[in-house]
């Protein structure tokens, strides 16, 4: 499914666009997303020309830092950018449907219902002032016109399914007498209340107890797997997706840096962003044998990225280019079974790289 | 929540004794630090042609001479069990609770405040419900649409309400409405009966618009940062994820939240008018509470005036008893904590 033409293409012109292929039938299918803020001090450009697909039951993860447009993608997928805000452009095919330039009031009926989110701090995610039962079952009482009585049943047993002890009476208690762990398996029976057949999840472990993320991931794989839903994880952290995601996309700057299978990221990344993901991750299966290797730099400003390669002022590796990282904006392109990169990095290079310095240190 | 609102009765009971102390000291010891004997205070109860003699017979009667524990005891006594005021010519009753008696026009407090009462009420409701409706719903309105037309004009008016006291915009009311156009009565009011609510009305719509302006400005100031600020919240983003509508997401989950600081502030604003809306009152003719305390400081009649003070402490004290307790309601983070 990431054997997709489209992808190699530069971005961005009416004719890129009208050469693109029909649409693959993928379940979701973002192709040449590009969200733009305007600003007084120009325009933000946090998703600048990005795609992926996303088939049902399974698993697409979005890694990056704060800042790559990993937040706005999702947020534009959910339509809930701020009418007038933001300029969106491109397509997002959700079932063949394209939600860009969609009426509002479209948008908002397929909120919840067909596509839902979970929230990364699930304690002002929730409304304070309501039980969690009555936020449950508000959002069911939105796309399902049944009783009080039938959807407080429905938020009772959706509680239960998500592992909460005890439902029927913690139905009525609010948000704030709920731990972390349980506010966030309460938003995530919230978001699954409609039964949607996409999730999105941003950053839904970032809020919580070491102890308690592996419990939640473990509750997203389950459910997806009992739902069949496509799902989204959107975090900065490789470690949440390593064992949840099929596909990977590295976002830098608004852009994807690499877009791979999960075994191919983790087992031969090509992208030198990718490694520094890889090698700022601390990791507990391995002995400990250097420090962490932090990607030097921070993540460029959106209204002036620099020109050529985005990445090209934190990377290591960029004089191997000849001075093609300055000038050329490198294209996202196939360098086999589907492994996508986005970097000016010959073959040679990137595998001498990875032999001798990279792999050796991780 | 049954322990919570025992603890606030208890509370708000001790305050007013504190409030009942305060004042009276105020009242009844400053005159004297200021030099004032109790022969002077007494001087302005007895005749012109009274002489020191007398004056101090009268001191005495009045007991300003004894120890301020002992007057205050005195006035503590009247107001839980009752108490009885020698006039010198009669012995008159003053049954509790006992807020003191004016032995200038010789009669007992509360009944002149209890029939002043319904005046400032019917100003004080009618105004309240004015300006939370228009102040609220201009600040939500002015928060969503945030720097339109709208909103500038709208904070522009608020800000002028604010700024421009009750005696201009109240005089000018009425020399538009009552003496131009002669819609409405030129001050004065009607009691409220059942046959013609409409008279009641007519002669309170101006001191009700002019009250609620000044009011809803500030109010509809407050919606409005306060909008701005929930809207922001995740959990607005979230109520909007689900697929609710728009205006159940601002109505629902925006206000709501919004709403609970201006409950705060509502409930004192109304306390402070129950104790008289002195300009108010006294701009339009009003016979309310207001306009007894400006008579009473007038002829220095200090019963009077410690009485309409603490009648309007005691009006503050419920008014946050009862924000208190909604709070509980509004609020369930405080039922638990």
């Amino acid at each position: 499914m990431t054997e997709q033409e489209d992808i190699y293409l530069e971005p961005g012109s009416a004719l890129d666009r009208a050469a693109e292929p029909p649409a693959s039938g993928a379940f979701l299918d973002v192709r040449d997303l590009r969200v733009h803020f305007p600003t007084d001090d120009g325009v933000v450009k946090s998703v600048d020309g990005l795609s992926f697909q996303l088939d049902r039951g399974k698993t697409l993860g979005i890694v990056g830092e704060s800042g790559s447009g990993k937040s706005v993608t999702s947020l534009s997928i959910m339509g809930l950018h701020k009418a007038g805000a933001a300029e969106i452009s491109g397509e997002i095919m959700l079932n063949g449907t394209n939600l860009v330039g969609l009426g509002r009031e479209s948008v908002r009926k397929l909120r919840g219902k067909d596509m839902a989110m979970i929230f990364q701090d699930p304690l002002s995610s929730m409304h304070p002032y309501y039980s969690v039962g009555n936020q449950i079952i508000e959002a069911y009482r939105i796309h399902h016109d049944v009783s009080k009585q039938v959807a407080r049943k429905h938020a009772i047993d959706m509680l239960d399914r998500v592992g909460i002890p005890n439902p029927k009476s913690r139905v009525d208690d609010y948000p704030h007498q709920f731990s972390g762990g349980m506010r966030q398996r309460a938003m995530i029976a919230m978001a699954l209340s409609c039964d949607p057949e996409l999730l999105i999840a941003d950053e839904p472990t970032t809020a919580l107890d070491v102890t308690v993320q592996a419990q939640i991931l473990d509750l997203i794989r389950d459910l997806q797997s009992e739902f069949n839903s496509a799902v989204i994880i959107i975090t900065h952290d490789l470690g949440v997706v390593a064992e949840l995601a099929d596909d990977i996309l590295v976002m830098y700057a608004g852009r994807a840096a690499e877009y791979a299978s999960a075994d191919q990221i983790f087992t031969e990344p090509q992208h030198p962003y990718a490694w520094g993901l890889l090698g700022s991750m601390p990791r507990l299966d391995r002995e400990r044998t250097e420090r962490l290797l932090p990607i030097p730099g921070t993540p460029p400003s959106l209204i002036n990225v620099p020109d050529g390669c985005p990445f090209h002022p934190r990377c290591a590796y960029g004089e191997l280019n000849e001075g093609k990282s300055e000038t050329e904006r490198p294209v996202l392109r196939d360098i086999g079974d589907g492994h996508q990169i986005a970097c000016h990095l010959t073959a040679e290079n990137r595998l001498r790289l990875w032999t001798d310095e990279i792999k050796p240190k991780l | 929540m049954i322990v919570y609102i025992i603890r606030r009765l208890i509370a708000a009971v001790l305050l007013l004794f504190v409030v009942t102390a305060v004042v009276f000291v105020i009242f009844f010891e400053v005159p004297r630090l200021g030099g004032q004997t109790a022969d002077d205070l007494a001087s302005r109860y007895v005749g012109k042609t009274a002489g020191p003699e007398q004056t101090h017979l009268a001191a005495e009667r009045l007991g300003f001479t004894d120890p301020l524990y002992e007057q205050y005891g005195r006035f503590v006594k009247g107001l839980v069990a009752g108490a009885d005021y020698d006039t010198g010519t009669s012995v008159e009753h003053c049954p509790a609770p006992c807020l003191g008696y004016s032995f200038k026009t010789q009669n007992a407090v509360l009944p002149d405040l209890l029939d002043r009462l319904p005046v400032t009420l019917s100003l004080a409701a009618g105004a309240a419900v004015l300006w939370l409706l228009g102040g609220v719903a201009t600040g939500v309105l002015s928060a969503l649409k945030r720097g339109s037309v709208f909103d500038r004009g709208a904070m522009g008016i608020a800000l002028a309400g604010v700024s421009l006291p009750i005696f201009f915009t109240g005089l000018l009311a009425l020399s538009i409405f009552s003496y131009n156009l002669k819609w409405t009565p030129p001050g004065g009011t009607n009691p409220l009966d059942q046959d013609n609510p409409w008279d009641w009305a007519a002669s309170l719509i101006l001191p009700w618009i002019t009250l609620a302006f000044l009011y809803a400005a500030q109010y509809a100031r407050l919606t409005r940062a306060g909008m701005l600020e929930t809207m922001q919240e995740d959990f607005i983003r979230t109520a909007r994820a689900k697929g609710l509508r728009e205006r159940s997401v601002v109505i629902k989950h925006g206000l709501r939240s919004a709403l609970t600081p201006i409950l705060t502030i509502f409930g004192l604003d109304l306390g402070l008018l129950l104790g008289g809306a002195i300009l108010t009152e006294t701009t339009f003719s009003l016979p309310g509470i207001g306009q007894y305390a400006v008579i009473a400081l007038r002829n220095q009649d200090l019963p009077k005036v410690l009485g309409v003070t603490l009648i309007g402490a005691v009006f503050i004290i419920l008014a946050n008893l009862i924000v208190d307790l909604l709070y509980a309601v509004v609020d369930p983070r405080v039922r638990t904590s």
